[in-house]
């Protein structure tokens, strides 16, 4: 029942955050030297903090379900896997958006892109494979889940030295303050937009595997 | 025109059975844009020099081979049924992966000691200097490799389209790996004081990629592949 109620009150929140949020961040002084096309940052960068926190979950609740082997940690690490997928793709939608009137180009294999990029891909392969691969394909997952989360700072860290072009985390603590408000508020509608899909989403996939209990207890007692 | 109605019927079926599945397409588009990927990191470079080329080449001909050798490796045991004989017998389940893990990366060393001396053949790679390093970093990228792939395909021997799931999962994880190769490969061609310095800092890191998989790897057998 609280639950129930804590993740309406989130859904509530997030309602009301996406409707004001426009406004803030017309509101938003214009950026120096980008103008217009800088508004964009108040959707981008909340969208990859997501990417990256699922992607996190799930790898967290990837090894819960390895290391116990209840299903309700499945549930978790399986959602969150699905939300590291919608959130990678608004971030590696509006990213390529902005790059390509800020930096001149749609792309470029500088270490925060590629790193986004290849965990999307990882969570995209994590779908596919719990798509497709039949039973005991949930364990294959949850080891690629947890891999892939593994990897993430060893691509980073990798392609950083590579090459490098993309803002570096510094921007925001230096973000004036009446660009921060908008960013903050966006930042907030976008994590309890997060929690409300995440609570959705576990719910019916524990939903789905109570039916397929029930019914190979059916089958198991012989009455289909 | 009996002939054609029939071919027209049967590729009708295999069109509506995708349709409704889209499993073949989907792994299909997957498998091509990770490709995709992997090979920008090879070959985006500044400059297209043999060095590089090569190099790409080189890790893009491993990676095929090796995902092939790696689903031999556990077919055969799907086939007559050992892997239950192997998980049954009285030894650690480490061990086990460590012995898989093992094989596949000695075969697939024979494998580079075959390609490594074509690159000089065919695009005039220099192949034969600095032999020690290049040598090192061929081991440390083929235990990477193995290790990882003795973990995924060992988890796919019970599921369905083994073969397909097996590079999907694979690729993404291994990119650090191939990455360091490539550029680490160029590098020790390349030589000089820089090419060196960055040689050095891409085996170290391979170093570490392989601690930290194989430890995770450890972990996570003995709960992954359970029959």
């Amino acid at each position: 029942m609280l639950k129930r109620a804590l993740v309406l009150l989130c859904a509530a929140g997030a309602v009301v955050g996406f409707f004001i949020l426009p406004d803030l961040v017309f509101e938003a002084p214009l950026a120096y030297n980008l103008f217009i096309t800088q508004k964009i940052f108040y959707y981008h960068v909340p969208a990859a903090i997501l990417l990256f926190t699922s992607a996190i979950v799930s790898g967290v609740a990837s090894a819960g379900y390895l290391k116990t082997r209840r299903g309700g940690w499945d549930d978790v690490a399986a959602a969150s896997a699905w939300l590291t997928v919608v959130f990678g793709a608004i971030t590696l939608t509006t990213g390529p958006i902005w790059a390509r009137p800020a930096w001149g180009v749609w792309w470029t294999w500088e270490a925060r892109l590629t790193t986004a990029l290849l965990l999307w891909l990882i969570f995209v392969a994590y779908g596919i494979v719990r798509r497709f691969g039949g039973p005991g394909s949930d364990r294959l997952a949850a080891g690629l889940a947890v891999f892939g989360s593994i990897n993430v700072p060893l691509v980073y860290y990798s392609v950083n030295v590579w090459r490098t072009m993309h803002p570096t985390t510094n921007v925001i603590p230096t973000l004036r303050r009446d660009m921060l408000a908008p960013f903050l508020l966006g930042m907030l509608a976008y994590h309890l937009l997060f929690v409300v899909l995440l609570a959705a989403r576990a719910a019916i996939l524990r939903a789905e595997r109570r039916v397929e209990d029930v019914h190979e207890l059916a089958l198991d007692a012989g009455l289909e | 025109m009996r002939f054609l109605r029939h071919a027209a019927a049967v590729a009708g079926k295999d069109l509506r059975v995708e349709l409704r599945t889209r499993e073949v397409v989907t792994t299909m588009v997957f498998f091509a844009v990770v490709i995709v990927v992997i090979s920008s990191f090879a070959f985006t470079d500044q400059i297209a020099s043999v060095e590089n080329t090569a190099s790409g080449i080189l890790w893009i001909s491993v990676a095929f081979a090796g995902s092939l050798g790696l689903a031999r490796a556990f077919d055969r045991e799907r086939e007559g049924s050992t892997m239950r004989g192997l998980l049954l017998s009285p030894a650690d389940r480490g061990a086990i992966f460590l012995g898989k893990a093992a094989s596949i990366a000695l075969t697939m060393l024979l494998v580079e000691a075959v390609v490594v001396p074509l690159l000089a053949v065919f695009f005039g790679a220099p192949v034969d200097v600095r032999l020690p390093w290049l040598v090192s970093l061929l081991v440390l990228t083929t235990i990477a490799f193995s290790i990882v792939g003795s973990v995924f395909a060992g988890m796919l021997l019970p599921t369905r389209a083994r073969a397909v799931l097996l590079p999907i999962a694979l690729y993404p994880v291994l990119t650090p790996a191939f990455l360091a190769a490539t550029k680490g490969t160029a590098a020790i061609w390349i030589g000089g004081k820089a090419g060196m310095a960055e040689a050095d800092f891409w085996l170290k890191f391979l170093v570490v990629y392989d601690s930290l998989f194989l430890v995770a790897s450890l972990w996570m057998f003995e709960s992954l592949v359970l029959e």
